[in-house]
């Protein structure tokens, strides 16, 4: 690890300032940031830590929405997200209790690492991403690969999560990492059903178009069975071919839609 | 009443109070003063010529003390094979030398090049970037098969990749082919052993320390045998007499067989705190050990098996290439060879076996032993065979085992392959092994799982393995370098209390606790009177150290040799105080009888008297009470099994989920129980590791894939069931005092091929009958690809 400053501000304007400063990088959890920090693949001058902004950490509920601050803890959101059962589960089984009592929400979405959790929920959801000075559509939001909308310095500072009549979240771990080998998460409101799969393809999160629209018409989980996923632009590793990933996609989105 | 002390006790591991109160002592948490920090310059291809290494922006950056390179080490020797393999027609194996840091060409991903020695650790890591090195890559060499027919050569003086061609034994070789001319059925089987890391929790750290002032050398290093390390690095590497050398290796946290080699790191710091004339310390980080610890199996093998009509076996042969990696570490050559071989008559009375292995060098980390070494690639091989013999011929495969067993009456049993069975009863295990795995309720477990929507199947297998190692002079004629002898210094102090110096090495077996199990048995004493001193040649006899299973085989006897010598004398002192004749002094429960009298006197009177004689028979006697033995096994020793593993295969997904494990082992007489299961445990689990999560995987350009926990798959808690274990069937060892025959590696032997076998049973039964083998490790893709045909 290379030297640092660290910096805590205590309100989100403060935290906005900070990261000005020059090769600064906010701080979450740290638990994908610190350990590459420690392998000296980051090298940021100025860590500003969102972990002391009050205003960022929590959950409630607000009209049909369930709002959970950008520096939460995912331990927090799987022991507060109870109006939202499948979101809170997906909390509580992302890493091991370490993981869960660091890492947040604003910290993986910003990573948007292929094989994370959080993606799939805000996607499916239709959740909106709030950061310091816009709102981001979790359409809009996702641009592949570790990559987001965000603008250099900007800060996630809640998400706002309609709350689905239905939902399910479906993980098949990677056994190494117990990340995402492809997870899928499905969610039914009234205006239709949204599948947002995570960990399967080379281009990150995205929406199985072909399964909402089958879903849609019938929310049961043989209206997927006739349905093939294309194995080309799938991740294909140690841990599984393209056409096994594929496979996944398919089964897991019926899976969810039993479990809903 | 079950015992609370002595032999057959479930006395807990008194060393456990250190371990998990974060009290041990290990190598990082020893720290000397003036101690400097070592960070090495790795290569960061497999393959190349190394052009340029500029040293000179390194050497400026702040707190830097010296940046080393191979100049530093002209005329110093590379580190030392221990074994030495003859091929087919009797030639010495090919052996490249080791240097200590790449001379002019790197051959691994992980290669030392360069290291910088600094005032801390950081500054060390800071000026290691700066060192600048050019290399010119060369093709990797990373397929065994094609790199013994030509290409790119790791070692260019050697003029071939081809370590050696080994055949064992040479003179089985045409009467097995006839066999198998005249066989009514061959099986065939190709397979890979899949290549794993050991990843014990404890990284490896050396420590070196040059005095000045007394012209010696203290190594602190992570090993299972310092001894062994200051033999070889003493004598090979930087000759240094062994009396100007100490090596200590403090507690250990877990080795498997990794922290057995005298690796480039143990040299590099011991002549470099020298050159400096300051102490140096290296502590791997975990992504080098992942690029630099040994890695164990990784062999493709193609086996086969003939059978009369009624399905008795009449032979095996096998051709097996066996990566050795880029170097030849410490005991490489010998685990393919006289660890594997030797095992391939497995419990079975196959008259002709043949066993050819290629032992090729690739651009890869070096591999040696890893728990099991040699002995889990023979079982796997021969029991996944049998498996599919016994399908091919529509014999139950418990059935087929059986009729093929070595019978109770038939010990000891000379094999085809050289080594000699003393004792076992393999059908007795099997019989306790379908008792405890309920094998009779399988098909009821079966029918639940199927209305779960999953496919159940059920491996059995059984595994002999050969331990305590090993008789020296027999090693000695197979090629070793090395002794292979235990030792074991008896030190009584004049108030009673008993330190055994043992040059075994504990590294988390729990010798401190079972050890004294075994003086406190002999004398009649309380354990706690005993303590085990380890892992420092300052004051421990030359010893060499602990893997193969030995250590209660092998030093546990040194250790009884050394106590009948005290008895013996303190028998003598007891019947000076007693005015009796020695002959007539019985030991029991602490205190020395004149037999068919009352008279006595206790243990603790005589050793006092040893230390204060005042009333003792100087003229014959020596005071003190002190010995000191060597014990040379006659034989190896020969645990064995039977183990059988039930999964539920979810067809949708190819996900495998052990339900069940049951493991009947013969391992002799047991000292403790609970120690005893506790290995099997741990072995279990690392042989469910490799069979269903574990693999070490490069790329083709000599990349280590699976360079990290994000993608090598450790097996967790979740990943194993709850285990039933037994060993009851117990046929003593007849050829060492304590008739135990070693249970370290038992597990990691006997598991992989119960689980493969069960995956394939859960397919066949499924009607997936075209599904015959799948190669380890079986992840949920490759089985949903093999479901799929
Ligand atoms: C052992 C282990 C297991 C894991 N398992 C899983 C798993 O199963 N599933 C899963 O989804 N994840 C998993 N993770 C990832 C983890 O859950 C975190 O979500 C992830 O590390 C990022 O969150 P963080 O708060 O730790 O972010 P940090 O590491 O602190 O930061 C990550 C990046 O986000 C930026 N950032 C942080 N917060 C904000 C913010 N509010 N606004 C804008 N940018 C921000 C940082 O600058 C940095 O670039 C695992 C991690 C570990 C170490």
């Amino acid at each position: 690890m290379y030297a640092f400053e660290l910096e805590k501000p205590a309100t989100v304007a403060e935290a906005v300032k900070a990261l000005a400063q020059e090769d600064a990088q906010a701080l979450g959890g740290g638990q994908t940031l610190i350990p590459s920090m420690k392998q000296r693949l980051a090298a940021p001058a100025v860590l500003v830590s969102l972990n002391g902004i009050k205003e960022m950490i929590g959950v409630r509920k607000d009209g049909g929405d369930l709002v959970i601050g950008g520096a939460t803890p995912h331990a927090v959101v799987a022991k507060e997200a109870g109006a939202y059962p499948a979101l809170a589960g997906l909390a509580g089984n992302i890493g091991d209790p370490a993981v869960r009592n660091r890492g947040t929400i604003g910290g993986s979405l910003a990573n948007n690492d292929p094989s994370a959790c959080y993606p799939s929920a805000v996607l499916a959801s239709g959740a909106t991403v709030v950061t310091n000075n816009r709102q981001i559509a979790a359409d809009d939001f996702f641009e592949g690969l570790f990559t987001t909308a965000l603008e250099p310095g900007e800060i996630i500072t809640e998400v706002r999560f309609p709350i689905p009549q239905k939902a399910s979240y479906q993980k098949f771990l990677q056994p190494a990492s117990r990340f995402a080998l492809t997870a899928v998460f499905v969610a039914k409101t009234g205006g239709g059903v949204r599948v947002a799969v995570t960990g399967a393809s080379e281009d990150g999160v995205f929406r199985w178009a072909d399964a909402e629209a089958a879903l849609s018409a019938n929310f049961a989980a043989d209206a997927v069975s006739g349905l093939s996923v294309d194995p080309e632009g799938m991740i294909g590793d140690m841990h599984g071919t393209k056409a096994y990933r594929a496979n996944l996609v398919k089964v897991l989105t019926g899976r969810a839609v039993s479990a809903a | 009443m079950p015992k609370d002390q002595g032999i057959g006790a479930r006395s807990k591991r008194r060393e456990d109070v250190r371990f998990l109160t974060g009290a041990g002592r290990y190598t990082d948490d020893i720290n000397v003063p003036g101690q400097t920090y070592a960070a090495f310059v790795r290569s960061e291809v497999a393959h190349g010529k190394i052009t340029k290494i500029d040293t000179s922006d390194a050497e400026k950056m702040p707190g830097v003390v010296k940046v080393f390179t191979a100049a530093d080490f002209d005329g110093k020797g590379g580190v030392p094979c221990g074994w030495q393999i003859h091929d087919r027609q009797g030639n010495p194996m090919l052996e490249p030398k080791h240097p200590i840091l790449a001379e002019g060409k790197v051959r691994y991903v992980g290669d030392a090049i360069a290291c910088v020695v600094a005032e801390t650790l950081e500054q060390a890591r800071d000026a290691a970037e700066a060192v600048v090195v050019d290399i010119d890559e060369l093709p990797a060499v990373m397929d065994m098969k094609a790199a013994v027919k030509g290409g790119a050569l790791v070692h260019d003086e050697l003029g071939s990749n081809l370590c050696y061609d080994w055949g064992f034994i040479e003179d089985n070789k045409a009467a097995t082919d006839a066999a198998f001319e005249t066989a009514h059925h061959v099986t065939t089987l190709e397979l890979v052993n899949n290549r794993l890391i050991a990843n014990p929790m404890e990284p490896r750290v050396a420590l070196g320390h040059y005095n000045r002032a007394m012209d010696d050398y203290t190594l602190y290093t992570t090993s299972q045998n310092p001894h062994v390390i200051r033999l070889l690095m003493g004598a090979f590497v930087l000759s240094i007499p062994e009396h100007k050398l100490r090596v200590v290796a403090p507690d250990v946290g877990g080795g498997f067989g990794s922290k057995i080699f005298h690796y480039i790191e143990e040299a590099f710091v011991t002549h470099a705190s020298r050159l400096i004339n300051r102490p140096v310390k290296w502590t791997s980080t975990r992504s080098e050990a992942f690029l630099t610890d040994a890695h164990g199996r990784d062999h493709v093998t193609k086996i086969e098996l003939a059978l009369d009509k009624d399905g008795m076996f009449q032979a095996l042969r096998t051709e097996t290439y066996a990566n050795m990696g880029a170097y030849l570490s410490t005991f490489a050559p010998s685990v393919p060879t006289y660890l594997h071989g030797t095992l391939m008559a497995g419990n079975y009375k196959t008259p002709h076996i043949y066993v050819n292995v290629k032992a090729v060098f690739t651009n890869t980390v070096p591999v040696d032993a890893y728990r099991g070494a040699g002995r889990p690639e023979a079982t796997f091989q021969l029991e996944r065979v049998i498996d599919k013999a016994a399908r091919e011929m529509g014999i139950d495969p418990i059935e087929l085992r059986r009729k093929n067993f070595v019978g109770a009456d038939e010990f000891p049993y000379q094999t085809p392959v050289a080594v000699a069975y003393d004792t076992g009863n393999y059908q007795a295990t099997m019989d306790v092994l379908e008792k405890i795995a309920d094998l009779a309720g399988f098909e009821k477990r079966r029918a639940d799982s199927a209305k779960k929507g999953l496919w159940r199947g059920l491996g059995v297998n059984c595994y002999i393995e050969a331990c305590g190692i090993a008789p020296s002079n027999l090693v000695g004629q197979l090629g070793a370098r090395a002794g292979l002898y235990e030792s074991a210094t008896v030190r009584v102090n004049a108030t009673g209390g008993i330190v055994v110096m043992t040059g075994s090495h504990s590294h988390g077996q729990g010798h401190e606790t079972a050890f004294p199990q075994v003086i406190s048995e002999m004398i009649g004493i309380p354990e706690s009177q005993v303590e085990i001193v380890h892992g420092d040649t300052a004051n421990t006899p030359m010893g060499m150290g602990t893997y193969g299973s030995r250590s209660l085989a092998v030093g546990g006897s040194a250790m009884v040799k050394a106590t009948n010598k005290i008895i013996a004398k303190a028998k003598k002192i007891a019947a000076h105080l007693l005015e009796a004749s020695d002959g007539d002094i019985e030991l029991k429960d602490g205190k020395f009888t004149v037999a068919g009298t009352d008279k006595s006197v206790d243990w603790g009177s005589v050793c006092l008297a040893a230390y204060v004689p005042h009333n003792y028979p100087l003229a014959e006697l020596e005071p003190g009470l002190e010995e000191t033995a060597f014990y040379d096994p006659s034989n190896f020793t020969y645990p064995s099994g039977a183990y059988a593993c039930e999964v539920e295969v979810d067809p949708d997904t190819g996900k495998v989920t052990v339900c069940a494990f049951a493991a009947a082992d013969d391992f002799g007489n047991v000292i403790n129980p609970m120690i005893v299961e506790g290995q099997v445990h741990g072995g279990l689990a690392q042989g469910i590791g490799q069979a269903l999560l574990e693999g070490a995987v490069y790329d083709e350009n000599g990349q280590l894939l699976s360079g990290s926990y994000m993608d090598y798959a450790m097996p967790r808690a979740d990943d194993v069931p709850f285990y039933t274990v037994d060993h009851s069937c117990c046929t003593p060892c007849t050829h060492n005092p304590l008739g135990v025959k070693g249970c370290g590696e038992a597990g990691a032997i006997g598991s992989p091929p119960a689980v493969v076998n069960a995956v394939i049973d859960a397919l066949q039964r499924a009607g997936k009958t075209n599904v015959t083998h799948i190669d380890m490790p079986l992840s949920p893709s490759r089985v949903w690809a093999a479901i799929q045909g």
